[in-house]
């Protein structure tokens, strides 16, 4: 504290100081000269005419130099003051008056210098004490200019730190954050302490906003004092558990500037940081993504590991493959290698690569970010999906980079290196946008040259023809760097495209005719080049450039039509003695590559044809004994020893021939940018193609996957308030379900002792199937992947209860299918007429996957999980020494894999829900489009409902006991144990804001389950569990039912938590339909009316409640007053309000958790059509609601 | 992040910088300025350029150049948008993007990128949050400025910088409420030289000018939106309820901004609206070439094509024209070499025609190439795509709000190899 008290008390005394010396400053400038009037010349400061004399004076840089150096010295001190009298004396004198409008008139041109790059150091004790000035514009400016001149003016600046200090106690967020903005913005090492202080403050600040400036203020900090970068990280890992969207993109970007290697941090807040990136303002986003990237890098197996075994066949074919590897017919070499040394890899592992939820979860979250207008965002994601995705999924991110080009030309340039890169390891992904890359005369060559670049990397035989007439436009230009470059280009593609070889080459000869020097020569080396594949079929254009060689006058192409003919001299062995000739006239006049090879030439003729070129070869060598350059000098006395045969010459000579007519290796054309994506693709350092300063490497895969379940987040507190609850819990019903996803991940692992089917799919179809199933439920909208989790878990629960002994008796195979059509069985028969015929039609379409709309997503998703589960059983097979082991990781996984399925899908919901929910205020009411959005999801979502009976509502007259009732856990999974709940549509009287849940235990094992209980429960924020007392024994064949609370919080998100008994632990979730969240509560008619009006009529207000009105068509069957009625009350929990009309139906409830009325009606006109009204404060439940009513109305 | 940024006039002059850091000497713009010295045209300008110490990231645009600096690792990309949105900042306050205004309104310049970056980190850049914290100048609040020495700097705080709606100011009052959405598509085309299209594609984009009171969400639809093929979002749009249900749902920026981007499917074909019969050839003896022009209406969907324009960058070697327009009247720089042909109206009846004959410096070989021609083109109410908006629906305000739809077809990039 002591260092800080002085602080506290220095403004007075520093203030009294500056007074001082303005004062005797003030008489002695008096003294000197006439003040200038503000209206005066002065203007010109403002306006900055560089005419004005004074701007000469010390407007320059030199200027500056000195009245630094001054004011260095003097720190500001009376004797600089005194020395330049006239230096803004009228400014100074602006700023102590008393008038707010000379002030700002004064800050306004003292911040124009600062703008300009003036100097105005030497007002910064007058500036500074207007730092507690009361006008808002002065004091904005004050702290520009503090924050610009701080650093310079040390001492001085600790006048003003108090202000700041007084700020940050303020009540107002706003002023509490520019305050800390300010503070971190003055470059003073002496306030660290205080600024270390005031961000860990502002860091648990109640203001999301003040929390953000805090995590801008950590990098300051840390770049003024690197030492605090402990503390600091502290901090960071506080706020990076802050749940709001604000903080995350500043957060992120402190932990990337302090402490960028403690990935370690990130674990808990990875799951967060997906979730809210789509929330998150643009610049942000950027940054997460860039830095998750880098997270994956190092949590994460690679999805393409298999990728070789993907390739050859795809889905189940890929199995047999495994002897075909070789035949792979892609004709990058580089690939081909890759996949090889995968494969490899792949061989020794045959482990089924399955990705990690949490990688998909990134790779899904990411995606719509494609679409941002922000091409830094595009590029972040691109990038992403190019390091991180399957190499099928990669293709999505071309669309989005091609757009990226009709950018500014800045844009384009960085993006054509980015997709340069991207089309040498990925060609196919660009291939279908080849015209999109075609060149525009207006573009800038830079761009042009990438296009090219881009261009030469996609040719393929397809379209090799299209490209080369493009480039055939393209050699006609103006613009003389691109015609070389594209000439290049197509050396290149010749080179690579064996077909078209001989087509180039005859195009680049004609070139050689051509007017432009640079063309010819820039062709001549090109197929200088390319003859070296092939030379002996080009003798005829081995002699065409030996003719060229009287006209071209660019050193490069002479040198290398030299150098061909050396090479080939036995091709042309009339014309290379001749050429040889001809140099030898010229050769004091050459440049110095031509002459060492035309020394190169001689030496090779002397060898293979020295009779007629032995003369010719002294002389050019006694030529070159006296050239100036040392080179040649040294290459001519060399060459000599070597092939003129003398007594002295020592055992090389022999070797001659052999040195200078070795077979030379063809060179490799390649792209600059090959390899380039070691490098973060996006990066600065990608586009330099080296390392910059601060580039965090971008790591490869791991080996093996580190331990994911490092990313669970533990909701501590509510299990707490839990235990204390469970003491007060009363009634002991029965429970017998689990999850059933959980379900499914057991019998993965059993299945394959049981089924034989083909066993050949192997790791790669689990791979691909698994990432298949998962793609399949995420890509949809995000809602429905909350929906998909409880339908499947419907669908289960169903089949399970009513096929008990069917399960035993068949096998587990087949159990699937039957698991399947009992699925669909609960729909008609909660559709009030359930008939015998109806149901069997619907087993029998057991095939057909379709049957309802709504229902084709449950089983869509029922199937592809059940083949995913098929598929892996496969693999497994598929070697049998293998399969133990692989049951063991397939076994021990289950337990973890659940919680953080269901874990993630919660969150994605809710992350959904907050899309149309972030802010109550503002967005009240737009109904219909959330509407539509959650349909496809919650239809389904809550179907399950449809049986429930209303105990609360007279007028309902659903069968009682017909409750639906919902899988926990499986038998199987619970090794014996088998749970199942319902929503009992009782009050639960320990706590009336929670759901009562029924739980029915069944233990079907042949030993006692003992102390069943409930334990660690996962938990969205405010909700809550109450928990069951404890069963302590459950003995075989026995079924025991409980009841326990949750608290929703009015949402659909599911519970977690771990069900135990005293040898096992099984992650369960209970997923509420939305109808479940509801009491029925008594209305009169006019109750309701007057409710409803209410309601309407607060829609003005922000915070008013929703209408939600469709029309819909009633089913035939359910045209009755008494059908609605039914089906609504089976759909939710409510009660039916009497009325007078039987046309109209009105139902009245509450939300459990927050008591917000629902308010539903439901108006029948001629002919079944109906109009159905939800009024309902929460929006989402309302939306919900009318998706889920409309849907029991309309089946 | 980024460090500092400098503004450059076309002659090399800097005439503003901004630290946001410590301060960076100037003297680091001469590696741009020599770069610059090296490029032909200003475009031409590396993008990034590396210093011994720091890396140079700037762009060109409205004949400025904006050069940042900085010192670490940061996505070019990353800063080019952020300069991108700095001369679209400026160009929201003052009109227009140049450096007469920049130098007349330095303070608000410089007050404004002082918002704009914290510590070399973007905090506010949605135009709807600047302007509450400094209000743009108007005439009228110029001239009250000057009589009662009030300024420009909100006095209010910037609230948006805390909802999660940054784009929206809060308390926005309109007497007359109205949304206006601009549809402009774009031709994006090369023509060979015997007018078979090499490439052609549409872009599109949908500008809003949307004056609404309160906190209005709405919803627009598309008759056909099968036609979008790829498309970007002003963040304010709903991701997930466009991918599941095709519509356009936001609670809009207030004022205008760029609602969407898009891209038609590629399986579309794209009409062109004009043809363009040209001759360009130059005599192998004389110094001497010809040049003959016809534009032609196409497909046009009965709308007449208007403000049609010709630019030809005609070869260096050109020493002079000499050409008659049958209609509009045309423009040659000698200088530059450029030649602009404006035609404005197409007559189907009459088709305009440029011809006249070309002279080559003496001695000067025939050029190579012949220079390509730039088309520009407008053409009113229609969407060459087809788009089409089938609805705008407000939620969560109770007004009628006036609503219009206005579509424009324009040429991108429309160019035509001879």
């Amino acid at each position: 504290m002591t260092p800080m008290q002085k602080l506290l008390q220095l403004p007075v005394n520093a203030m009294n100081m500056v007074k001082t010396a303005q004062d005797q400053m003030g008489q002695q400038d008096e003294a000197k000269s006439p003040v200038m009037t503000p209206d005066g010349g002065n203007h010109n400061w403002y306006n900055g005419e560089p005419n004005d004399p004074r701007h000469i004076r010390f407007g320059s840089g030199g200027g500056d130099q000195e009245e630094r150096a001054h004011l260095e010295e003097g720190g500001g001190s009376l004797s600089s003051l005194v020395t330049q009298p006239l230096r803004h004396d009228d400014l100074k004198e602006m700023l102590d008056s008393n008038k707010d409008s000379l002030k700002l008139e004064a800050m306004k041109r003292i911040v124009a210098m600062i703008a300009r790059g003036k100097n105005a150091s030497d007002l910064f004790p007058a500036v500074v004490k207007n730092v507690a000035c009361k006008n808002i514009e002065v004091k904005k400016l004050v702290y520009v200019y503090l924050v610009r001149y701080a650093e310079e003016q040390q001492d001085l600046a600790l006048l003003s730190i108090s202000t700041f200090q007084r700020g940050l106690k303020d009540p107002n967020q706003l002023i509490r954050a520019s305050a800390l903005r300010v503070l971190s913005s003055i470059r003073v090492t002496i306030i660290v302490p205080i600024m270390m202080l005031a961000i860990k403050e502002a860091a648990s600040d109640m203001s999301p906003y003040v929390r953000k400036t805090a995590a801008h203020a950590i990098p300051k900090l840390y770049s003024l004092d690197p030492e605090q970068k402990d503390c600091l990280i502290e901090v960071i890992e506080k706020l990076l558990a802050d749940k709001t969207t604000l903080v995350a993109g500043s957060v992120v970007m402190a932990f990337e500037e302090v402490c960028p290697e403690r990935i370690d941090l990130i674990h808990k807040n990875y799951r967060k940081l997906c979730n809210l990136l789509i929330d998150v303002e643009e610049w942000g986003q950027v940054v997460i993504i860039n830095m998750l990237t880098r997270y994956a890098r190092t949590q994460f197996l690679n999805p393409n590991m298999n990728e070789s075994l993907l390739e050859e066949g795809g889905g189940e074919k890929a199995f047999y493959g495994s002897d075909n590897d070789d035949d792979t017919d892609d004709e990058e070499d580089k690939e081909e290698k890759e996949k090889k040394k995968t494969e490899a890899t792949a061989i020794v592992k045959r482990k089924p690569y399955v990705m990690d939820p949490d990688h998909r979860l990134l790779l899904r979250n990411t995606k719509p970010l494609l679409q941002s207008r922000n091409a830094a965002v595009v590029m972040a994601v691109a990038q992403l999906y190019f390091h991180l995705a399957p190499k099928a999924e990669v293709g999505v991110i071309a669309k989005a980079l091609v757009r990226l080009m009709r950018s500014h030309s800045e844009v384009q340039y960085v993006v054509l290196q980015n997709v340069a890169t991207m089309s040498i390891k990925r060609r196919g992904m660009f291939e279908p946008y080849l015209k999109s890359f075609y060149i525009r005369s207006t573009d800038p060559t830079q761009i042009k040259v990438l296009k090219l670049e881009v261009l030469t990397n996609l040719a393929n035989e397809t379209n090799i023809s299209t490209i080369l007439r493009e480039f055939q436009t393209y050699i006609k230009s103006n613009d003389k760097d691109f015609v070389a470059a594209t000439i290049q280009a197509i050396g290149r593609c010749a080179t690579n495209i064996g077909e078209v070889r001989d087509t180039c080459l005859n195009g680049l000869v004609q070139l050689l005719s051509n007017r432009d020097e640079l063309v010819v020569a820039e062709s001549v080396v090109v197929i200088k080049k390319l003859l070296q594949m092939q030379p002996e079929q080009h003798s005829d254009i081995i002699k065409h450039m030996a003719k060229l060689t009287d006209n071209i006058q660019v050193p490069m192409a002479r040198a290398s039509i030299l150098w061909l003919i050396g090479e080939y001299c036995e091709h042309v062995p009339k014309i290379a003695p001749d050429v040889l000739r001809k140099m030898a006239k010229t050769f004091t006049n050459e440049e110095d590559i031509v002459k060492l090879q035309i020394i190169n030439l001689a030496a090779k003729l002397y060898l293979t044809n020295s009779k007629q070129t032995k003369l010719l070869t002294q002389y050019v060598l006694n030529l070159a004994k006296y050239d100036q350059n040392y080179d040649i000098r040294d290459r001519a006395r060399f060459i000599r020893q070597l092939i003129v045969p003398t007594d002295k010459s020592g055992a090389l000579s022999k070797y001659a021939k052999k040195l200078f007519l070795a077979l030379k290796p063809a060179p490799v054309l390649e792209s600059p940018f090959k390899d380039r994506d070691h490098f973060q693709l996006g990066s600065l350092s990608h586009l330099l193609n080296a390392k910059a300063g601060g580039y965090q490497v971008l790591p490869d895969w791991p080996e093996a996957a580190p331990d994911p379940s490092v990313r669970n987040v533990e909701v501590k507190e509510s299990v707490i308030t839990l235990l204390e609850r469970v003491t007060t819990l009363t009634s002991v019903p029965e429970w017998t379900k689990c999850s059933s996803r959980e379900k499914r991940k057991e019998k993965k692992a059993d299945k394959p002792f049981y089924s034989d089917s083909e066993g050949e799919s192997g790791p790669t179809e689990s791979a691909d199937s698994a990432s298949d199933t998962a793609s399949g439920s995420e890509s949809g909208s995000g809602s429905e992947e909350s929906g998909s989790g409880s339908e499947s878990e419907e669908s289960n629960e169903e089949s399970e209860s009513a096929s008990e002994e069917d399960e035993e008796e068949e096998g587990k195979k087949k159990k699937k299918n039957v698991e399947k059509i009992k699925a669909r069985k609960p729909v008609p028969e909660s559709e009030s007429e359930p008939s015998s015929g109806e149901e069997v039609k619907k087993s029998e379409k057991k095939s057909k996957p379709r049957i309802g709309s709504s229902e084709s997503e449950s089983e869509e998703d029922d199937d592809s999980e059940s083949e995913s589960s098929e598929s892996e059983e496969e693999s497994e097979e598929e070697s049998e020494e293998e399969t133990k082991k692989k049951k063991k990781t397939t076994a021990s996984k289950p337990p973890s894999k659940p919680p953080k399925k269901e874990n993630k899908k919660e969150k994605k919901e809710m992350s959904l829900l907050d899309f149309d929910d972030f802010d109550p205020a503002p967005s009240p009411s737009q109904v219909t489009p959330l509407n539509n959005f959650l349909s496809s999801s919650l239809v389904t979502d809550l179907e399950g409902l449809s049986l429930t009976d209303n105990v609360l509502s007279p007028t309902t007259i659903v069968p009682s006991g017909n409750l639906k009732t919902y899988e926990l856990l499986h038998r199987i999974t619970g090794e014996g144990l088998s749970v199942e709940y319902c929503f009992s549509r009782q009050p639960f009287s320990p706590d009336l804001h929670m759901v009562a849940v029924k739980i029915q235990f069944t233990n079907s094992a042949t030993s006692e389950a003992k102390s069943l209980h409930v334990e660690d429960a996962k938990l969205q924020s405010g909700m809550r569990i109450k928990e069951f007392p404890e069963i302590e024994v459950l003995p075989a064949g026995e079924t025991v039912s409980v009841v326990m609370g949750i608290d929703f919080c009015d949402s659909t998100q599911a519970a977690n938590f771990q069900l135990c008994t005293h040898t096992r632990k099984f992650f369960v979730s209970i997923q509420p339909p939305v109808g479940e969240l509801m009491m029925p509560i008594f209305m009169t008619e006019n109750e309701f009316k007057k409710e409803q009006e209410t309601l309407l009529q607060s829609l003005g207000q922000l915070m008013g409640m929703n209408e939600i009105t469709e029309k819909l068509t009633l089913e035939e069957k359910c045209q009755g007053e008494h059908a609605v009625v039914q089906r609504v009350t089976t759909a939710a929990n409510l009660s039916r309000v009497p009325c007078g009309s039987d046309k109209e139906c009105r139902f009245a409830g509450k939300t459990v958790t927050s008591g917000s009325l629902v308010l539903v009606s439901v108006v029948t006109k001629e002919d079944g059509a109906a109009q159905l009204t939800v009024n309902c404060e929460k929006m989402v439940i309302g939306t919900m609601l009318v998706k889920d009513i409309l849907q029991a109305l309309t089946q | 992040m980024i460090n500092s940024l400098f503004l450059i006039n076309p002659s090399g002059e800097i005439f503003l910088e901004k630290h946001w850091k410590s301060v960076v000497s100037r003297s680091v713009c001469d590696y741009f300025l020599e770069a610059k010295e090296k490029a032909l045209e200003p475009e031409d300008v590396p993008p990034v350029i590396h210093t011994p110490h720091h890396y140079l990231i700037s762009i060109y645009r409205d004949k400025l150049f904006f050069l940042s600096v900085i010192q670490t690792e940061v996505p070019p990309l990353f800063v080019i948008e952020f300069l991108h949105r700095v001369a679209e900042m400026i160009q929201d306050y003052f009109g227009e993007c140049s450096e007469t205004v920049v130098k007349d309104h330095m303070v608000m310049v410089y007050e404004l990128l002082e918002e704009m970056l914290d510590n070399g980190f973007p905090l506010a850049t949605e135009s709807n949050v600047l302007k509450e914290m400094i209000r743009p100048p108007t005439i009228l609040r110029s001239v009250v400025n000057t009589l009662t020495g009030t300024s420009n700097v909100g006095d209010t705080f910037p609230t948006g910088q805390l909802s999660t709606i940054p784009w929206r100011r809060a308390g926005v009052r309109y007497t007359n409420n109205e949304a206006y959405f601009d549809v402009v598509e774009e031709i994006d085309a090369i023509l060979d030289q015997s007018g078979t299209t090499v490439f052609a594609e549409i872009q599109g984009v949908v500008e809003a000018c949307v004056k609404l009171s309160g906190m209005p969400d709405l919803t627009l639809s598309f008759m056909n939106p099968r036609l979008l093929d790829d498309v970007s979002f002003h963040p304010c749009v709903r991701y997930k309820l466009w991918e599941s249900e095709r519509v356009l749902s936001f609670i809009p920026p207030d004022g205008n901004f760029t609602l969407m981007t898009y891209h038609v499917n590629a399986q579309n074909l794209v009409a062109i609206p004009v043809y363009v019969k040209q001759s360009i050839s130059f005599f192998e003896c004389g110094s001497d070439g010809r040049l003959d022009v016809t534009v032609g209406p196409k497909q046009t969907m009965g709308k007449t094509v208007e403000g049609v324009m010709v630019t030809v960058h005609l070869p260096k070697t050109i020493l002079s024209i000499n050409l008659t327009a049958t209609q509009g009247s045309y423009t040659y720089d000698n200088g530059t070499k450029l030649l602009v042909w404006d035609i404005g109206k197409l007559n189907p009846q009459k088709l305009p025609n440029l011809r006249g004959s070309l002279s080559l410096q003496a001695g000067a070989p025939k050029p190579e190439e012949n220079p390509s021609l730039n088309i520009d083109l407008n053409i009113q109410q229609l969407a060459i795509s087809g788009l089409k908006v089938n609805r705008l629906d407000m939620f969560g305000e109770k007004y009628k709000p006036f609503k219009g739809v206005k579509y424009i077809t324009k040429a991108g990039k429309f160019q035509v190899r001879t």
